[in-house]
């Protein structure tokens, strides 16, 4: 600890190189916090889906819808806990360029399979109590400066209604959760689609139904494509896992080619600014014979000139990462094509690590060089 | 003319030294490569996806779907209100027959080659005049399937991308079975990744009674579109919205080619800022280190001009040697490369080549020389300035 001024001296003893040197390790750990959001943001909330909820689609495409008296069937299974079904609602609201989701839901088993949808009590009561009442996500009601008891029309581009172009709901409350939960959707009733939709009566998108034991996930699945085969609507079952990873992996290559091609980079990034911190070090040669000179172990130089390159790793990498989180902490900054924005603290904890690494490695070449330097070539070195 | 004989000997005598710098210019010019290679690449990605969406409209084509439908897929229209189309002005007519395709487009659930997973493959019903209103559409492989059978030919990008997909294959779905008999081109455009079939036979199959979702029709000339719109808009039988068939795949490709980009943009900006500060240090090393021969220079007589002239071109000479590195390796890891992704208007499948464009590279080359002058500017300065007597003093 006696050490720290002398530490800190040496830091600043070519200003410009170590602010240029902290501000490269800066943008390098700037840069890793907002890939490892974006590489988040393009798997969809795959981490936090359920492995205790199956979802079941029609076996030709996600698109094709089932009927709703499957529910009957699926909650007469044995294993099965709730069933929920959902319907991708697709409408526009004021301008195309507004896009959220909007998923048709029943309230009740709804809100019994995604616990992780906190809705304050009074408001889950007047959602079953008003037909045309929806709920919305707290990101949602901000992007649009919505407030509970707002009406909102939105025009229907799958279900027409069968008066007009326009359906109307009334927002009866909002939904918040941890980080991870999208908080940007919209959902509201069943039966008022129902009742009102021109064409299509009785048919539901898919359903998710969650089962009483995960393990079972596999034999369940396979138990209820069974019970529709050879009907007109066959089912795939899959987890919900499997599913947003399946739908994740539509988006495809292109996420993970991104990310690729940036860590990749990342990395030059980061050995670069590596050399430039051990590249400080070698030209103090001299200066390292003067403190041998003074008395200075081996060990005692070794340890000063690690610390000094993990100090500047520290102090640019931990600026890096907080500058990287106030960021995120502003939201999705495309209104609404990645709902999933944070910055996961895992990868938070590996960017620490990271600095850390960066900081030995920087700093171990030169620091073994300089424990090894004979005084009187440091000396005549220069 | 004597101050231009000294600038090129002063920037001479720096470009030869750069080998003796090796270290240091090294760390310019693998930063100044690596914002390069970001930028080109993923560029690359929004370029080809957002030129595969628009080689598939022409401007003589026009696209009718309902009213108030945001896509293909969330269209319907009756068999009536398909007639009256085919009989609005401004269609280019066969004889007595418009050259229109009343069709159908729904979605198939096969696995991805690669990944095994499955993916949303578009399959769309066409009428015998499909082919004739698509111009560019022709068979590479196999023959053109019979209509009112459960025939079907495929895209050549669906089929690289799609297992199953070959002539002589038969697909499974649910309780469908359709045989692959031919593989089509359409100059590339979004109508490769589709699976086409004839629609009578997919209302069949999908059950939609007597029901389609579009008609694409074949203007007779480009500038009959707004009659032919006109015509549509204000009959009352039909309800509908009409688009050019390019202005409806530019808009559906916008928002995927614009988050691309606008990732690529961010992360290029802040890489570059990154480059930058590299390239400043590498710069202010190589002035530092000749601080003494800088300061003979100029105590010969050789102006402060041809110094900061010297300096700036040694940087942007290392910026040019690191946007040439980043260029080339973005385009040979990158350039045709084939790969598929989701159009999130339609939920279906698009296949696409990364496109590493001339274009592209020189504007990575361009950023790469911007970056070298930023970086080289300050050390530059530093350099002209540079005290003459404590600089030879230095050691």
């Amino acid at each position: 600890m006696k050490f720290l001024p002398l530490l800190w001296s040496s830091l600043w003893r070519k200003k410009i190189r170590t602010i240029f040197t902290l501000l490269s390790v800066f943008v390098a750990f700037l840069l890793f916090g907002l890939l490892m959001t974006i590489r988040g943001a393009f798997s969809f909330g795959v981490d936090i889906a359920g492995l205790d909820r199956l979802v079941i689609i029609h076996k030709v495409s996600l698109i094709m819808p089932l009927p709703v008296s499957y529910k009957e069937r699926l909650a007469a299974t044995e294993g099965v806990a709730t069933v929920s079904h959902q319907t991708w609602f697709g409408g526009v609201y004021q301008d195309p360029a507004n896009f959220f989701a909007q998923m048709v839901v029943e309230p009740e088993p709804f809100m019994k399979i995604y616990p992780e949808f906190k809705i304050p009590e009074d408001q889950v009561k007047a959602w079953l109590a008003d037909r045309q009442g929806a709920i919305v996500g707290v990101d949602l009601a901000k992007r649009f400066g919505w407030k509970i008891g707002d009406r909102i029309p939105i025009t229907g581009t799958i279900w027409q209604p069968k008066q007009g172009q326009v359906w109307e709901f009334n927002i009866v409350g909002m939904y918040d959760g941890e980080a991870s939960v999208d908080k940007t959707q919209f959902f509201f009733r069943y039966d008022y689609l129902d009742e009102n939709r021109r064409q299509g009566e009785g048919l539901v998108g898919w359903y998710v139904v969650k089962i009483a034991d995960p393990s079972q996930a596999q034999q369940m699945g396979a138990k209820f494509d069974a019970m529709f085969a050879n009907s007109s609507a066959e089912t795939k079952t899959t987890t919900e896992k499997g599913f947003v990873e399946g739908f994740a992996k539509q988006v495809g290559d292109i996420g993970a080619i991104m990310i690729a091609i940036l860590v990749a980079v990342l990395f030059t990034m980061l050995l670069v600014a590596a050399n430039t911190m051990a590249q400080s070090v070698r030209e103090r040669t001299s200066e390292m014979g003067v403190l041998k000179t003074l008395g200075f172990s081996n060990t005692a130089v070794l340890t000063l000139i690690l610390s000094e390159s993990v100090l500047i790793a520290v102090l640019g990498g931990s600026l890096g990462l907080a500058a990287a989180w106030l960021i995120v902490q502003q939201g999705d900054p495309t209104n609404g094509m990645l709902p999933i924005f944070v910055l996961p603290p895992r990868d938070v904890a590996v960017g620490a690590v990271m600095v850390l690494v960066l900081g030995l490695i920087a700093g171990a070449w030169p620091a073994i060089n300089a424990m090894n330097l004979k005084i009187t070539d440091a000396l005549r070195r220069s | 003319m004597n101050f231009i004989k000294q600038t090129v000997a002063v920037t001479l005598l720096n470009l030869r030294t750069i080998p003796h710098r090796l270290g240091s210019s090294g760390v310019a010019i693998v930063g100044i490569a690596g914002v390069v290679i970001v930028l080109v690449s993923v560029l690359s990605i929004a370029q080809g996806f957002s030129a595969a969406m628009e080689q598939s409209g022409s401007d003589n084509r026009a696209l009718v779907m309902r009213s108030g439908a945001d896509s293909e897929m969330t269209s319907g229209l009756g068999a009536p209100e398909v007639d009256i189309i085919k009989q609005a002005p401004g269609l280019r007519r066969n004889g007595q027959t418009a050259v229109a395709s009343a069709e159908l487009y729904v979605i198939i659930d096969i696995p991805k080659i690669g990944t095994n997973s499955p993916a949303n493959v578009p399959l769309r019903g066409v009428e015998p005049a499909a082919t004739a209103v698509r111009e560019e559409f022709s068979i590479v492989e196999g023959r053109m399937f019979e209509f009112g059978t459960t025939e079907v030919i495929v895209g050549r990008g669906a089929s690289v991308n799609f297992q199953g997909l070959t002539v002589g294959n038969t697909i499974v779905s649910g309780q469908n079975r359709f045989q692959v008999v031919g593989v089509f081109e359409t100059d590339g455009s979004v109508a490769e990744t589709e699976i086409w079939i004839d629609s009578r036979v997919l209302q069949g199959a999908y059950r939609r009674g007597n029901t389609y979702q579009t008609v694409l029709a074949r203007l007779d000339a480009s500038d009959n579109f707004d009659q032919f719109r006109d015509w549509l808009i204000a009959n009352p039988q039909v309800n509908v919205q009409v688009r050019r068939e390019a202005e409806y795949y530019a808009q559906q490709s916008r928002a995927l080619s614009s988050l691309i980009r606008g990732i690529g943009y961010g992360i290029a900006v802040l890489m570059g800022i990154g480059a930058v500060f590299g390239a400043i240090l590498t710069m202010y090393t190589a002035v530092s280190t000749r601080s003494r021969e800088i300061a003979t220079l100029r105590a010969l007589g050789f102006n402060t001009t041809s110094v900061l002239v010297s300096v700036l071109s040694e940087s942007l000479s290392l910026a040019a040697i690191g946007g040439v590195i980043g260029g080339i390796i973005a385009y040979v890891a990158f350039n045709g490369y084939q790969t598929s992704t989701m159009n999130i208007s339609t939920f279906s499948q698009v296949a696409f080549a990364f496109q590493v464009t001339p274009q592209l590279l020189g504007m990575g080359i361009t950023y790469a020389l911007l970056m070298g002058l930023i970086g080289g500017l300050f050390p530059a300065l530093r350099a002209a300035r540079l005290p003459i007597p404590s600089a030879l003093r230095e050691l």
